[in-house]
C-alpha cells in the first residue's frame, strides 16, 4: 500500500529527487498544479502513460484532497 | 483519485509511491506557489483576512457583542476548540441579554469556500446569494480566514 505522507514529508521526498504526480483531469492540471508535476490523470493511468516516470525514483501522488 | 493512482502505479512496478494525501488545497491553504493557466489568478485563500472576531459556544454574548463592535465586522464566527467553524452570529443577534450563550443565537454552518476559489467566481456567487462575506476554510472546515465582497470586487478589477 502506498505510504500516506503530509506536507512536510512532501518537501522531504522532493528535495530527494521524488516526482510529483497529479491524478486529477487534465484541465485541473492545466488550470493549476504542484510546480513540477506530471499530469496523469486516473483514467488515463496505463504502463504506457506512466513511462513518462523514472521507476528508480520515488513518487508522490496528489489529487485535491482526501475528502 | 489519488489513492488508487497510487495503487495504480505500485501495480505498475513502482517501488516506491507515496500519497500526499491533502492534497492540492492543502498546498494552496500552505500558500505554496502553483503553474498553470489560472495560477496567477487572485483566490479567496490569498485574500482572505485573519482578523475576524471568533467565539467558542459557550462565550457571552455581551463578551463578544464588544468585541465585534470593536471590529471591522459586523458578526462573529464561532469555532469548535479546534478551529473548526461551527456558526456565524451578526451582531444584531448579540444585543440581547448579554449573559446569553452564543450557541443559542448563532446561524448554524453558514457557507464555507476553499481557499482554491478564484475571487472572481466567489464575487459572483455572493451576489447571486445576496451575501457581503466569504468565509473561507480548510477541507477539514477550520477557519482560515473571511474576505469582503469589495476585497473581491477590487482584486478582480486589479487583475483585468
Amino acid at each position: 500500500m502506498p505510504k500516506h505522507i503530509d506536507l512536510a514529508e512532501v518537501d522531504r521526498l522532493l528535495a530527494a529527487g521524488a516526482q510529483l504526480v497529479e491524478a486529477l483531469p487534465e484541465e485541473d492540471y492545466e488550470e493549476g498544479h504542484l510546480p513540477g508535476a506530471i499530469s496523469l490523470p486516473l483514467k488515463k493511468l496505463t504502463a504506457e502513460t506512466a513511462a513518462v516516470l523514472d521507476p528508480q525514483r520515488p513518487v508522490v501522488v496528489y489529487c485535491w484532497d482526501s475528502l | 483519485l489519488s489513492s488508487r493512482a497510487a495503487c495504480r502505479l505500485e501495480t505498475l512496478g513502482f517501488a516506491e509511491v507515496y500519497e500526499y494525501v491533502a492534497g492540492k488545497l492543502d498546498w494552496l491553504v500552505n500558500r505554496r506557489p502553483v503553474e498553470g493557466t489560472r495560477a496567477g489568478d487572485p483566490t479567496v485563500g490569498n485574500l482572505a483576512r485573519q482578523d475576524v472576531v471568533t467565539s467558542g459556544l459557550d462565550d457571552h454574548a455581551g463578551d463578544v457583542r464588544r468585541r465585534v463592535a470593536d471590529s471591522a465586522y459586523p458578526f462573529a464566527l464561532v469555532l469548535s476548540r479546534g478551529g473548526v467553524v461551527l456558526g456565524r452570529v451578526a451582531a444584531s443577534d448579540l444585543e440581547g441579554d448579554p449573559d446569553q450563550e452564543v450557541e443559542l443565537l448563532m446561524d448554524p454552518g453558514p457557507k464555507t469556500y476553499r481557499p482554491h476559489k478564484t475571487a472572481e467566481g466567489v464575487a459572483q456567487e455572493l451576489v447571486e446569494r445576496g451575501l457581503r462575506w466569504a468565509v473561507v476554510t480548510s477541507p477539514e472546515g477550520e477557519l482560515i480566514g473571511v474576505v469582503s465582497r469589495d476585497a473581491l470586487d477590487a482584486a478582480v478589477r486589479a487583475q483585468k
